[in-house]
C-alpha cells in the first residue's frame, strides 16, 4: 500500500454502474518526509476522507475487489485514514 | 484511474468475438490539471461518451473487468463522464 494525500475530488454523474454511490478522490503519493512522489492516481473512497488527509492507497485489482464486495474494473482505492508513522526515528502525526 | 479527452473514435469490423458490440474511443491522456500526459490511445467506451468529452478510465487487467464478458483482451476502458473536477497539487512535506 501507498501512502498519500487527499489532493482532490473528481464529480461524475454518468459512470460505470460499479461505482454508483462512491466518491472518487485525486491522490498524491508522499514520501516519507509527505513530499509528492510520483503521478496523482483517481482512486475509490472506502473510508470517506477529506481533502488533505493522509490516507492509505491499496493499488490492486484483486483487494480493490475484497473492500468493494466483487470483482470489478477498480484498481486503486483508498482502505485507510493515516493517523502517524514513525520510520527509524523521523515521526509523523496527523495533520493537514 | 486517470483522466483523459475523447479526440475520437475508432472502428474496427473485425475484432475478437468479446469486442462485439462495444464502441473503440481515441482518448488523449491528461494530467489532473488538464495538460496533455502522454500519447493518445484507443478505449473501450461503458458510458457512451463522446468526442470532447473529458473522461476517467482504467487500465491493465481491470479494465477487462468492466464489459459484461470479463475474459477479453482489454487493456483501457473509459469508466465515466467527468462533470468536475477539484485539484490542488501538493506542495506539503519538506526536508
Amino acid at each position: 500500500m501507498k501512502i498519500c494525500r487527499v489532493v482532490g475530488e473528481v464529480v461524475a454523474t454518468v459512470k460505470h454502474t460499479y461505482l454508483h454511490g462512491y466518491k472518487l478522490l485525486i491522490v498524491q503519493p508522499v514520501d516519507h518526509a509527505d513530499r509528492s512522489n510520483g503521478r496523482p492516481i483517481l482512486a475509490v473512497d472506502c473510508v470517506d476522507v477529506g481533502p488533505g488527509e493522509r490516507i492509505l492507497l491499496s493499488d490492486e485489482g484483486g483487494a480493490a475487489g475484497l473492500v468493494l464486495g466483487a470483482e470489478g474494473p477498480v484498481r486503486a482505492v483508498i482502505v485507510g485514514r493515516v493517523d502517524g508513522t514513525d520510520v527509524l526515528g523521523s515521526r509523523s502525526e496527523k495533520s493537514s | 484511474m486517470f483522466l483523459a479527452r475523447v479526440t475520437g473514435t475508432c472502428t474496427a469490423t473485425i475484432k475478437t468475438e468479446n469486442l462485439h458490440g462495444y464502441r473503440l474511443l481515441v482518448v488523449e491522456p491528461l494530467t489532473f490539471d488538464l495538460s496533455p500526459d502522454g500519447e493518445p490511445f484507443v478505449a473501450v467506451d461503458t458510458v457512451r461518451a463522446g468526442p470532447g468529452d473529458l473522461v476517467f478510465y482504467v487500465t491493465s487487467r481491470e479494465a477487462a473487468k468492466a464489459l459484461a464478458e470479463p475474459f477479453n483482451p482489454v487493456d483501457a476502458t473509459i469508466m465515466g463522464i467527468v462533470d468536475e473536477v477539484r485539484y490542488q497539487p501538493w506542495t506539503g512535506g519538506g526536508p
